[in-house]
């Protein structure tokens, strides 16, 4: 009883992995960009590693067997975001941007502006008695 | 179960090899490298299960600690152009 909950957990695990280890692969192969392609390529070092390995865990039942593979677990857990990281990290510094699309351009246009125009907005179009006073104080601080 | 996961991993592995053989950019490969190494990692796991081998699993823990160690070296060396020691005058130029 027991052992036939565990072999259909172990199952499901090791073919979920399995299955997003593909789908990890088919991203990295298929994606236009190489950002998108960063983001492809880390399901199947989070998702596959750890779906796979637990389920092998399963299979392998308590004992030295486990261990190594909660080792390995943890090994590549840490170190695949880490290299991943390192990847994008290098890839920014050498020059490579993601690629704007027309609509994300005029967004951060868009966005740029609020942050000038508030500013200069509210000094000439609410009072001129503010403006007023506020030009000669810069002038006498000036 | 475990055949099922060892072609599904296999098969991964092509369609990483194709992204690093035909990556435009240098990052793109390393990139495809790295992802190569975890796939293979898992691979040689499954296969120690494969073949009732468990003793597999050092030569794949052996193979994780290569791996990360070769792409933070490939990527140091293109960054600096030098794997040992780096040379101060590098970043603070740049920087």
């Amino acid at each position: 009883m027991m052992d036939t909950i565990v072999n259909i957990v172990s199952w499901i695990l090791i073919v979920s992995g399995s299955f997003f280890a593909i789908v990890g692969a088919v991203g990295t192969l298929r994606f236009p960009d190489f950002w998108s392609r960063l983001h492809a390529a880390s399901i199947s070092d989070s998702a596959g590693v750890i779906l796979l390995l637990v389920g092998m865990m399963l299979q392998a039942g308590p004992g030295l067997i486990a261990v190594k593979l909660l080792i390995i677990l943890a090994f590549l857990f840490i170190t695949g975001p880490t290299s991943t990281h390192a990847v994008a990290n290098a890839a920014f510094v050498s020059g490579l941007r993601p690629r704007q699309l027309p609509s994300a351009k005029t967004g951060t246009n868009s966005d740029i502006d609020p942050d000038t125009k508030p500013d200069t907005k509210p000094d000439t179009g609410a009072d001129p008695a503010l403006d007023s006073e506020n030009q000669p104080t810069k002038g006498d601080a000036s | 179960m475990f055949e099922l996961a060892s072609i599904a991993l296999f098969i991964a592995m092509i369609l990483v090899l194709v992204r690093l053989f035909s990556g435009p950019t240098l990052y793109d490969r390393v990139l495809a490298l790295n992802s190569f190494g975890t796939h293979t990692v898992l691979f040689i796991g499954v296969l120690g299960f494969l073949s009732g081998r468990p003793d597999f699993l050092d030569i794949a823990l052996l193979y994780a600690l290569i791996n990360f160690v070769g792409t933070i070296a490939i990527l140091k060396f293109f960054r600096y152009r030098a794997i040992g020691d780096v040379r101060r005058e590098t970043p603070e130029a740049e920087g």
